[in-house]
């Protein structure tokens, strides 16, 4: 298992080097540059702010002084933002969707993992139809819809919880934590009902029945390890999605996340700074999809030994 | 054990009667048959539009400006007295087509590329799903926004656009049940029978993957008409005045206090296929499932 | 029940009580404390390098100028300049500095602080985007060009610490003006050089417990994206008028919950209001709703270099087509006034002609001359305008005017921003959207734009007579009305050939809770807060505010 992990986070290099290669490149190409202002720049200050930032020299010694300054852990100065360094505003952005993004988790794996398990085990019954038609409404309710419908109940009819911010006044995160979960909750319900039907049906959960253990005991001993696998491996890509996605409820509760400041570097062509979440991001993403592998592979025995044995290169 | 093996061969290869079995299982589950036929309807809807639509599109009346509904105009009107009904309905045309052009998209890719790289295993699999990890790790909105200013605005890049995003999903996805599927006896039976690894992947993983792959596929649909929504809000979609579900909920939303007939009608057609959507994907799983099926 | 009503009745309720705890507004009446809505997260607190409304709030609350316009007239007033005189041939300026004119840290602001200050602000290297403010000096344009090295050849001197001498090329009437604009402000050198070279734009002088200022307000706090506080200086001159002890600035990017941070008694003062929540606002009894006049003016450009907008008799039947009075009245809520030229009217007084009105018939006319009967063999347009909502709601609708008026196809194409500058730059467009607001208030501040030169005229417009009056009859007039006249002449010159389509003039929209006092509305938006003060006992803006 050691040498799997050890692998993967060598292979993970070459991954994060063609990221950001591709997105150093690419964000060239995008019509407009980061100096470009409403009111027309004179030349001159338009050259000096290019010096400033190194964009006046050759594209590809741009490229290779980023690496450079990137190897020592420096993200560089922002260009949208004058005083901040990247590392300063990722680093402010982040703690804040990490959290958000913890909270929505924990709610959607909780809610969803329950109302799937228990529809799962009476398939086309009530009991399957009431949690999946829950389900249902997270998945078909965009979140931009949803969050101002739970301002409006919660905020401003009811006036029991506040309406936007983020740790300025006591229960402010908990509309936005339940506007992003519930659509992961919705997910991963249907994730893992569909698991464990897949599983009920194997034939050592019948083995397991046979045998005349309870139903309980077939469910949490047996069924839920494999059942589960769909959703962890669904975790990982979860995780990337509630990152990108948070931004549309950090824009609604006024949120001052990460979502928030990537979607703004790329409108705002601020070339390091989207470098720099890109990277922080894409290192994340991949953390968390090896997370998840070797979560499923310790769930699931045969891949384990596989693993072990050196079956993957 | 042997039996089985051989039975589930032979399920495999009778292809048509393992879909004629579905059909009769689908018509059994009354919401599956439900959801179809929302989804019919929506689908004749959305053809018919431009013959059955009660105003033009377009028509304006900016005096009457948003209204409730009423008997000229049954779901009310919008800011500009544009009538709902007619904006839902070509909304619908929109939404529909890139909910499923861009699904399809990407079940061709996700499903064939995942099928390939889990079948095959070993370092094409490692290079193959490295891919993955590095597309996943793309910022896709400078992805989208740098193809539809190059190649210039239009709805087919749209759905490719959209379907090259979501398609690692599906790819991961039917990997990991390949995988799985892979070490069960019946794929090894069929392997030591000397069939091509392309009529293996092609008669027993992909039918028997099925499950997972229409269950994922009823979950891209709606994420597709929503992300649909988010780039044409972002000003990256559909160009006024046309519009679509999406879009027009995002309007709503904004005016939900005072016009809440422009947030609750497109909100609710929007649901409603996606959930009939959504009662059609169970049903068609559940009638799929072979191996449910010989209990 | 009506869901208008409705929403009234839920605003006179979120108004007049605030059950869960006391609110914002209730608390900050109490302590003196004021919390505005402010926009974006400013780009930083350095007056030489950001641009923007929101950085403008902060930075004229940070800092002070030499003279700052009075909130209620708009007359300059002694700030760190006590008094200063004009010579004879109004080209030379003496301003007298303030000897009680003090820095945060308690050093004296003296001349040679402006003259070094005025040095970074033209310096190409600082990279200032608004340097052009200070090119009435003489020599500025070429320092900022490097045309010349030795900045003490541009007219900057100080006779001593207390007097700064300011030479002019020409003389300029509203310079006094720009010294109200951030960035002519004084910032402090030895801050400054102790952060880095004077230039640099990626320093930490602006952080919290770094920054040295003097204006009325101290930096106190900076959280990103959440919230500015600002506290009393205890070294400002002028620290015995202002009341106030703290000012908190929040981000507030997303309108919709702007409006309701401010219902639920979170905001003082918020930054805009949503056009459709201002009906329901108005008819409020107490109404938080303010509306006034704004220097600015929101048009579209017309491209006249391809066809068939080169035909002067399109671009006019294009701008007679619309039905301003209609569309501003519907899908504005009539918040705002229509446009018919490029100059906002009452502009110090001016007055901008006005060549047409809303005439579909001699808008068809003008077409079919033009070889376009009907809409016949129109070959198709597009109009850009950058992603915004209220954007996408007047060009939807004047899509249509244009349709039912002239039977002619245009189509949409919303940008997003930087694209947008692009296009518009570049002048690969045929029809794109566009404001201005005035940075100063006079009308050579919107009339230079088409300057054949300008390169902000993105029209392809030019006219060398056009050039000689803005450039030199206006300036060299005797008199204001003299300067008016010919002003005049050149916006009629302009009209006449329509390079762009005036739709409307700005106003500024807010909501402002009764308790805030001394704080009119003026043209320029100007947020003076050495003058205002929280009165909580006061239920209206009708009523008299208490000190």
């Amino acid at each position: 298992m050691k040498r799997f992990i050890a692998i993967r986070l060598l292979q993970a290099i070459p991954v994060i080097l063609t990221v950001i290669t591709v997105t150093f490149f690419l964000v060239r190409v995008a019509p407009g540059g980061p100096f470009d202002s409403e009111k027309a720049v004179i030349p001159e200050v338009k050259a000096a702010l290019e010096a400033q930032y190194r964009l006046d020299q050759p594209l590809f010694s741009q490229y290779l002084a980023y690496l450079g300054d990137l190897a020592n852990g420096d993200f560089g100065p922002s260009f949208k933002y004058p005083g901040r360094s990247v590392n300063e505003l990722i680093g402010a952005g982040f703690t804040v969707t990490a959290e958000l993004g913890l909270y929505a988790l924990l709610i959607a794996t909780v809610i969803g993992g329950l109302a799937g398990i228990i529809a799962s085990l009476r398939p086309n019954t009530v009991q399957d139809y009431i949690p999946m038609s829950l389900a249902m409404i997270g998945i078909c309710m965009p979140t931009f819809l949803l969050g101002p419908l739970l301002v409006l109940v919660f905020g401003i009819e009811l006036e029991w919880l506040p309406v936007s911010g983020w740790g300025d006044i006591p229960g402010d995160k908990i509309l936005p934590s339940i506007t992003l979960g519930a659509a992961y909750a919705a997910y991963i319900a249907r994730l893992s009902r569909a698991g464990m039907l897949e599983v009920m049906n194997q034939d050592y959960i019948r083995t397991a029945r046979a045998k005349g253990l309870p139903e309980w005991e077939v469910v949490v001993k047996h069924a839920l390890r494999g059942g589960m696998l769909p959703v962890i491996a669904f975790l990982g890509p979860a995780f990337a999605g509630l990152l990108a996605g948070s931004f549309v409820v950090e824009t609604i509760f006024q949120i001052p996340g990460l979502g928030r400041f990537y979607v703004q570097a790329a409108f705002n062509r601020d070339y390091t700074m989207i470098l720099g979440t890109t990277v922080f991001l894409s290192t994340l993403i991949v953390l968390f999809n090896l997370l998840s592998d070797v979560l499923a592979a310790s769930l699931n025995p045969r891949l384990r030994h596989q693993y072990e044995v050196g079956g993957m290169p | 054990m042997n039996d089985v093996v051989l039975q589930r061969i032979d399920d495999a290869e009778e292809g048509t009667s393992l879909w004629q079995d579905a059909w009769v299982r689908l018509r059994k589950n009354h919401l599956a048959v439900f959801g179809l036929a929302v989804l019919l309807f929506m689908i004749v809807v959305a053809l018919l539009t431009p013959w059955i639509a009660p105003y033009a599109y377009d028509a304006q009346n900016l005096d009457l400006g948003a209204s409730p509904p009423s008997a000229k105009h049954w779901l009310g009107t919008d800011i500009f007295g544009r009538d709902l009904l007619t904006q839902i309905m070509f909304g619908g045309r929109v939404s529909l087509a890139v909910g499923f052009i861009a699904t399809s998209v990407a079940l061709l890719i996700g499903v064939t590329y995942g099928a390939i790289a889990g079948y095959v295993g070993g370092r094409t699999d490692a290079i193959m799903m490295r891919l993955v990890d590095i597309l996943y790790a793309l910022p896709f909105m400078i992805f989208i926004v740098l193809l539809m200013v190059v190649f210039g605005r239009n709805v087919i890049l749209l759905f490719l656009a959209i379907g090259a995003v979501e398609w690692l999903t599906m790819a991961r996805i039917m990997r990991g049940q390949v995988q799985s599927l892979r070490q069960q006896e019946f794929v090894e039976a069929a392997v030591s029978l000397g069939l091509s690894p392309a009529t293996i992947i092609r008669r027993h993983l992909v039918p028997n993957a099925l499950g997972p792959i229409i269950v994922y596929t009823t979950l891209t649909i709606p994420s597709v008409m929503l992300l649909e929504a988010f780039l044409s809000f972002l000003g990256l979609g559909i160009q006024p005045p046309q519009t679509s579900w999406g879009l027009l909920i995002s309007y709503g939303a904004e005016t939900m206090e005072e016009y809440p007939w422009l947030l609750i009608y497109p909100g609710l057609t929007l649901t409603i296929t996606l959930f009939s959507l959504n009662f059609l994907g169970d049903g068609l799983r559940d009638a799929l499932d072979v191996r449910g099926s010989k209990d | 029940m009506n869901p208008f009503r409705i929403f009234l009745l839920l605003l006179s309720i979120s108004l007049v009580s605030c059950a869960g705890g006391e609110s914002n507004v209730e608390k900050g009446n109490r302590d003196q404390v004021l919390h505005l809505g402010n926009g974006t997260e400013p780009q930083g607190l350095d007056p030489h390098v950001v641009t923007g409304a929101p950085e403008n709030h902060l930075l004229r609350s940070l800092f002070e100028g030499l003279a700052v316009k009075n909130p209620y007239t708009l007359e300059p007033e002694p700030g760190v300049a006590e008094s200063w005189e004009f010579s004879e041939d109004g080209r030379v300026i003496t301003f007298h500095i303030n000897p009680d004119a003090k820095w945060s840290n308690g050093d004296p602001v003296t001349a040679d602080d402006y003259v070094w200050s005025w040095m970074r602000a033209l310096h190409p290297d600082t990279g200032n985007l608004y340097s052009y403010m200070l090119f009435p000096i003489v020599n500025a344009e070429a320092f900022s060009k490097r045309e010349i090295e030795d900045f003490a050849q541009v007219g900057v001197k100080a006779a001593d610490p207390q007097t700064l001498v300011v030479t002019l090329s020409e003389p300029t009437p509203y310079f006094i003006q720009l010294m109200d604009h951030y960035s002519t402000f004084a910032v402090h050198r030895p801050t400054i050089e102790a952060h880095g070279k004077f230039s640099d734009r990626y320093t930490k002088w602006t952080r919290v417990g770094n920054m040295v200022n003097n204006g009325p307000f101290n930096l106190e706090e900076w959280l990103l994206n959440r919230r500015i506080t600002m506290s009393r200086s205890e070294t400002y001159w002028d620290k015995d008028r202002v009341r106030l002890n703290k000012v908190v600035f929040y981000p507030t990017e997303n309108l919709v919950s702007e409006e309701r941070g401010f219902r639920a008694g979170q905001l003082h003062y918020s930054y805009e209001v949503p056009v459709e929540k201002i009906p329901a606002y108005r008819e409020l009894e107490d109404t938080p709703y303010r509306q006034a006049a704004y220097l600015g003016t929101y048009f579209y450009l017309v491209n006249t270099q391809r066809p068939p907008l080169d035909d002067p008799r399109v671009r006019r039947a294009l701008a007679m087509a619309i039905d301003r009075s209609t569309l501003l009245r519907t899908v504005m809520q009539g918040t705002v006034l229509p446009a018919y030229s490029i100059t906002p009217p009452g502009t110090l007084g001016y007055e901008p002609p006005k060549l047409f009105d809303f005439d579909a018939d001699k808008a068809r006319r003008l077409l079919a001359e033009a070889g376009y009967p009907n809409g016949e063999g129109w070959p198709g347009l597009e109009l850009i305008y950058n992603t915004q909502e209220s954007h996408r709601k007047i060009a939807v609708a004047v899509q249509q005017m244009w349709k039912d008026a002239l039977n002619i196809e245009v189509t949409l194409s919303n940008q997003e921003w930087k694209v947008y500058l692009d296009s518009v730059s570049t002048m690969n467009f045929d029809i794109a959207r566009r404001g201005w607001i005035g940075d100063y208030v006079d009308p050579n501040n919107f009339l230079d734009l088409y300057l054949s030169t300008g390169g902000n005229n993105n029209t392809g417009y030019a006219d060398p007579t056009y050039d000689d009056i803005i450039r030199n009859k206006a300036p060299k007039a005797k008199s204001q009305d003299e300067r008016f006249a010919a002003f005049y002449e050149a916006e009629t010159m302009l009209m006449e050939q329509t390079p762009i389509i005036p739709i409307y003039t700005y106003t500024r929209r807010r909501l402002i809770h009764p308790s805030v006092c001394g704080l009119p509305s003026n043209l320029m938006d100007s947020l003076n807060l050495r003058y205002v003060w929280l009165d909580g006992g006061r239920t209206s803006h009708e009523e008299p505010c208490q000190s």
